[in-house]
């Protein structure tokens, strides 16, 4: 290997590991949140069966399930400005990717949801308490700890996908080495070292989710 | 204390109640008994509104209630002054035994936490689960876990306590450590209202049995009277086909 190839990746890793740290993990960590609030409304409305708002539940779904997310990331960023709404790339961003998120994750939700024995909530019921309170206190923790190897997954899977983002301008991990490249160009090299990076980002996000299963294994989710 | 008229409950064609009336007077430890299908459940989950019945009245407390149209906010507050013991436990899976008992104190009649968990370890020790109190529910066997919810169930000092066949999902070698608990209860005064396939119970502990079949209280009266004497023929032909009656 030659010193400038050397050079370069020893010169563009923080580069790029900047905007990993102040871009990437900002927009993952928001637009998750957001999408995790999203989706436990979502899950609870379907799981209450609310009228007229589980058919909206429905039909969010199934529109955010079933369009590409590019073409949602472009529809927000270049196609609403035709209305007159202009949104800035990292916030439109984080619109797309929470809305994104929230349409697969209720489902993993409402799945888990259903999977607590109805037992459970009549158990509650006859303690006196009320949906909610049953709800918050007995069915969702126990709903969450089922749900959460899957959501973890959803998590790391976010991560990559926020790379989408650099088609709308959003300069994050991918879109700064794509930036570098087009200086030095060195693409092998430096698509390689953006991908360890995201490879690094992912492994400890493996580990935590690890860690969480661990702490979380507390009370066994168990039939009785 | 306790008086429901006309119940009926149908699920779909299924006609599972057929007009119950039932009374229980405060201290009673009334047994229900009859064959399976009889709907002794759905009556037990229509009175405490896990079920919504056709039609029916109920009062309780000195409260007029009816069954197909009470509101949630209603059943939740009138379900504050009972409990409800199921076959299968239903012991909050995600909570430790103690937990279990305080949860419904706490959360659902805001009692102070530390009152809560004294009052919590005083049922616990009544059932003979102290020892067991930070154990979760997947950690005791099922004659423990019952007694939990039974400790669970007694807490709030409720006026009256349901209890769904509490040990038809036992082995037979953990039965008795649940009876015994119910016994002692009945003793001291509780009001219950049992669902059992246990004719010992039946027999020696309540003072009362109602024999219900096809959806119809068949014939009511002490245990003395409906074991020794029945007055009806069905109530016999049953009587005739579970085991632990003759003697
Ligand atoms: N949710 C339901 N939907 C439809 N049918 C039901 C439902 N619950 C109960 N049934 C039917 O109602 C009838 C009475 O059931 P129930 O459970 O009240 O009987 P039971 O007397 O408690 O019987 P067992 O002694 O076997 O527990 C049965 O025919 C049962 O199949
Ligand atoms: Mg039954």
């Amino acid at each position: 290997m030659n010193t400038r190839l050397l050079e370069i990746l020893a010169d563009s890793f923080p580069k790029i590991l900047i905007p990993g740290l102040t871009v990437t993990i900002p927009l993952t960590a928001i637009s998750f949140s957001l999408a995790m609030v999203i989706a436990v409304a979502m899950a609870l409305v379907q799981f209450a069966r609310v009228p007229v708002l589980t058919q909206l539940c429905r039909f969010y779904i199934w529109v955010f399930r079933g369009t590409p997310l590019l073409v949602q990331l472009f529809t927000v960023f270049f196609g609403m400005p035709k209305m007159g709404i202009r949104i800035d790339p990292f916030p439109a961003a984080v619109i797309v990717f929470s809305l994104n998120e929230g349409a697969y994750c209720a489902e993993t939700v409402r799945a888990a949801l259903e999977s607590v024995p109805a037992g459970q909530l009549e158990a509650g019921y006859c303690a006196g308490m009320t949906w909610m309170q049953t709800m918050r206190r007995i069915i969702l923790p126990q709903a969450m700890r089922t749900a959460f190897p899957p959501l973890s997954n959803s998590l790391i899977a976010m991560v990559k996908d926020t790379s989408l983002a650099a088609n709308i301008t959003v300069v994050e991990m991918f879109r700064a080495a794509e930036q570098i490249n087009a200086r030095v160009y060195e693409p092998l090299a430096l698509y390689i070292e953006v991908g360890l990076i995201y490879l690094m980002f992912s492994t400890v996000l493996t580990w935590l989710q690890r860690a969480g299963e661990r702490k979380l294994g507390a009370y066994e989710n168990q039939e009785v | 204390m306790l008086e429901i008229q006309n119940v009926t409950k149908s699920f779909g064609a299924l006609e599972v109640l057929r007009g119950v009336d039932l009374t229980v007077e405060k201290g009673d430890v009334a047994a229900i008994i009859g064959p399976s299908g009889s709907g002794k459940t759905t009556l037990l989950r229509c009175m405490n509104f896990l079920e919504r019945a056709g039609s029916g009245t109920m009062i309780f407390d000195g409260e007029r209630v009816d069954l197909a149209r009470v509101s949630g906010k209603e059943a939740a507050r009138l379900r504050r002054k009972t409990a409800f013991v199921f076959q299968s436990y239903n012991l909050f899976r995600n909570k430790t035994a103690l937990q279990n008992v305080t949860e419904g104190l706490t959360v659902a009649r805001k009692i102070p936490r530390e009152q809560a968990a004294e009052t919590a370890r005083r049922a616990l020790r009544k059932v003979g689960m102290l020892d067991r109190a930070d154990h979760y529910p997947h950690q005791l066997s099922g004659g423990q876990q019952q007694r939990v919810a039974i400790a669970r169930a007694i807490a709030p000092d409720p006026e009256i306590i349901y209890f769904d066949e509490p040990t038809s999902a036992l082995d037979p070698e953990l039965t008795g450590e649940v009876l015994a608990v119910m016994r002692q209860l009945a003793e001291e005064g509780m009001t219950m209202l049992v669902v059992t396939h246990e004719m010992g119970f039946a027999r020696n502990v309540s003072s009362k049995v109602v024999f219900m079949e096809d959806g119809r209280i068949v014939e009511s009266g002490t245990a003395r009277e409906l074991f020794e004497h029945p007055r009806q023929q069905r109530t016999r032909a049953f009587l005739q086909t579970v085991p632990g009656v003759a003697e």
